[in-house]
């Protein structure tokens, strides 16, 4: 190290722009960071290049028509997304949604889990250099994707949950299929490991990366899988069970070293847990019939065959696809544990069809504006380590 | 649950009697209504009185009632991973004065401050750098206020005798289309086109 008097006048910090077209940017991240040498001084990142509204559509639009802007904020794990506003309308609309539609809806979302954490975790892998794990990942998220498509008719954008359960029960057929599915993927994640768990240049890249203490991560708004990291025993989905995840069983891994390798772990035991929790949904399901949504006609449209045979459920019908329902005056904040974290819906109603305000809090933002502090003093080549750790989807953190 | 609710929001009030307005309790929900000066006393209370807890920052938002004298609500979430409870604390304030940032006491507040501004003009002081986050660089207005239109004010697109992307002001082939679905008979505080006739005395 050089002694205060002695540094060179001549040599200067360097800026770099990492990004926005970066592959291992994670989508359109424009990161400016100043360097000296390889050392990571200030890291400033530019957000907003996918920024769409999204908040002040919804403004303009009726709680329904507002479902289908959530897959697209995280499009990675579109439906868990969706869950939290539909919880959103649910509470303050006070309608339970019956036992099948929340089985549906969990197994829905611990797939959306699996998507994610596939994703995030094969894709940071590319990011420190093995292309392997990507290749083989993807194959695995086609079929949880080809289930999406299954049920809604859509791979990514489902717009499957609806205020009040999801949209149509699923074909005994497709259960059986994920149910099937979930004892061949234990098999497919002990191949992953064998790639990436133990392997040294892995480990090199990401053990004792990106170390975030508990309580920083608390502060700086962090969630899920980063709180988990730092030694919370935090899940949504124990702490403050929505649904029916208090009848399931798993478990919640729990890293000690609160650094990337530790993140990494916790979301490979995730996806095992996530497979458990959906073989148990599955065999709910193939067991308990009735309803997959509520009853109310005047929130639920009818089903179709219905509206052949009933004036009523004709008029309903014509209600609710152009005024749409109406939702008390009043302000609630619901949370779901999507797989980045916690997601979660301000939701305020004026007592029209339509949201008065809708703020959506991603997980994804929340981590994204860490980025100066967890990458200060770190290297150059830890950027894309940290920052896949993190697991940003731009489609959140811009709305 | 709400009455646990309920105590803890009294607790606060008797803590912080003149900070604390309202305490309201819906949907299984607890609101502390703050004055705007004091909120760094109510926040830094909720973080660290060790019968709160609320370690965890969870979002600031604005949200905006233009018709209201002092038109923004500034909205605090914050989570108590301790007492497993949620609380949200909401302040007033207007266009030209601001709310004491809240980056002193948690760190998170950085950029959901920065994306108030950006969305809504709401000032924070002592904010370390107020700038904008979502929007464009060089972006003009504020666009989540009720005022701003859905459409926007202006639009991109590459001009090729200029070679660069160049800003005009939004020309919409189609009117952009907001359908008054409320029905008729229950609410909407306009005339009916018509209507008018059937209250206006008779001319002559």
């Amino acid at each position: 190290m050089n002694a205060p008097g002695k540094i060179d006048p001549n040599v200067r910090n360097f800026q770099i722009n990492f990004g926005p077209q970066h592959p291992a940017a994670h989508g359109v991240l424009r990161l400016i960071l100043e360097l000296d040498g390889e050392i990571v001084e200030r890291v400033d990142p530019h957000i907003g290049l996918l920024h769409r509204g999204t908040e002040k559509l919804i403004e303009a639009k009726t709680y329904l028509q507002a479902v289908p802007y959530f897959d697209r904020l995280d499009y990675v794990a579109p439906m868990n997304q969706e869950h939290a506003f539909c919880l959103a309308i649910e509470r303050m609309l006070d309608i339970t949604v019956p036992k099948r539609g929340q089985l549906i809806r969990v197994l829905y979302s611990e797939i959306g889990r699996i998507l994610s954490h596939m994703l995030n975790v094969t894709t940071q892998a590319l990011d420190v250099g093995a292309l392997t794990p990507p290749l083989w990942g993807f194959e695995e998220r086609e079929k949880l994707m080809m289930f999406y498509e299954r049920a809604s008719g859509s791979r990514m954008h489902a717009a499957y949950f609806r205020p009040g359960g999801v949209h149509q029960d699923l074909p005994r057929a497709l259960v059986e299929d994920i149910l099937a599915w979930t004892k061949t993927f234990p098999g497919f994640m002990d191949d992953l490991e064998g790639l990436l768990t133990d392997n040294r240049i892995f480990k090199q890249r990401n053990v004792d990366i990106g170390i975030v203490s508990l309580e920083d991560a608390w502060a700086w708004g962090f969630s899920g899988v980063m709180v988990r990291g730092s030694g919370a025993a935090w899940d949504l989905r124990k702490s403050q069970p929505y649904e029916c995840y208090d009848e399931l069983e798993f478990d919640i891994p729990i890293g000690k070293n609160c650094d990337n390798y530790d993140r990494y772990c916790i979301r490979m035991e995730e996806m095992r847990q996530s497979a458990q929790i959906m073989r148990q949904c599955c065999e709910r399901l193939l067991k308990e019939a009735g309803p997959v949504s509520a009853v109310d006609n005047k929130i639920v449209p009818p089903k179709r065959g219905e509206m052949k045979r009933s004036m009523e459920a004709l008029i309903h019908h014509f209600k609710l696809y152009t005024e749409g329902f109406h939702v008390p005056a009043g302000e609630v904040y619901a949370a779901v544990e999507a797989p980045k974290g916690e997601f979660g819906v301000y939701l305020v109603a004026d007592g029209t069809n339509k949201p008065y305000r809708c703020k959506i809090r991603a997980p994804g933002f929340a981590h994204l504006q860490a980025m100066d502090f967890l990458c200060r003093g770190y290297m150059l080549a830890d950027i894309s380590a940290i920052l896949g750790s993190l697991d940003i989807v731009f489609g959140e953190v811009d709305r | 649950m709400d009455e646990t609710l309920k105590e803890l929001g009294v607790h606060v009030k008797e803590s912080l009697p003149d900070a604390v307005e309202e305490v309201i309790v819906s949907y299984g929900e607890l609101t502390l209504v703050a004055s705007a000066p004091e909120v760094i006393k109510v926040l830094t209370f909720l973080r660290d009185d060790p019968s709160c807890r609320f370690v965890s920052f969870i979002d600031i938002c604005g949200v905006d009632w233009p018709q209201r004298e002092k038109r923004f609500d500034v909205v605090y979430h914050l989570l108590s991973p301790t007492l497993n409870a949620r609380i949200r604390i909401k302040v007033e304030t207007d266009e030209t004065t601001p709310v004491a940032s809240a980056t002193s006491v948690f760190a998170g507040a950085f950029w959901f401050e920065r994306e108030a501004f950006d969305m809504y003009g709401i000032l924070f002081s002592g904010h370390p750098e107020l700038r904008r986050i979502l929007t464009d660089y060089g972006f003009d207005g504020y666009p989540l206020r009720k005022d701003f239109p859905t459409t926007g004010l202006v639009e991109v697109r590459y001009d090729d005798e200029r070679k660069r992307v160049v800003y005009e002001p939004v020309k919409l082939a189609q009117e952009f289309r907001s359908f008054d679905f409320l029905s008729p008979w229950e609410g909407p505080d306009y005339v009916l086109p018509g209507d008018e006739k059937a209250t206006t005395p008779k001319a002559g």
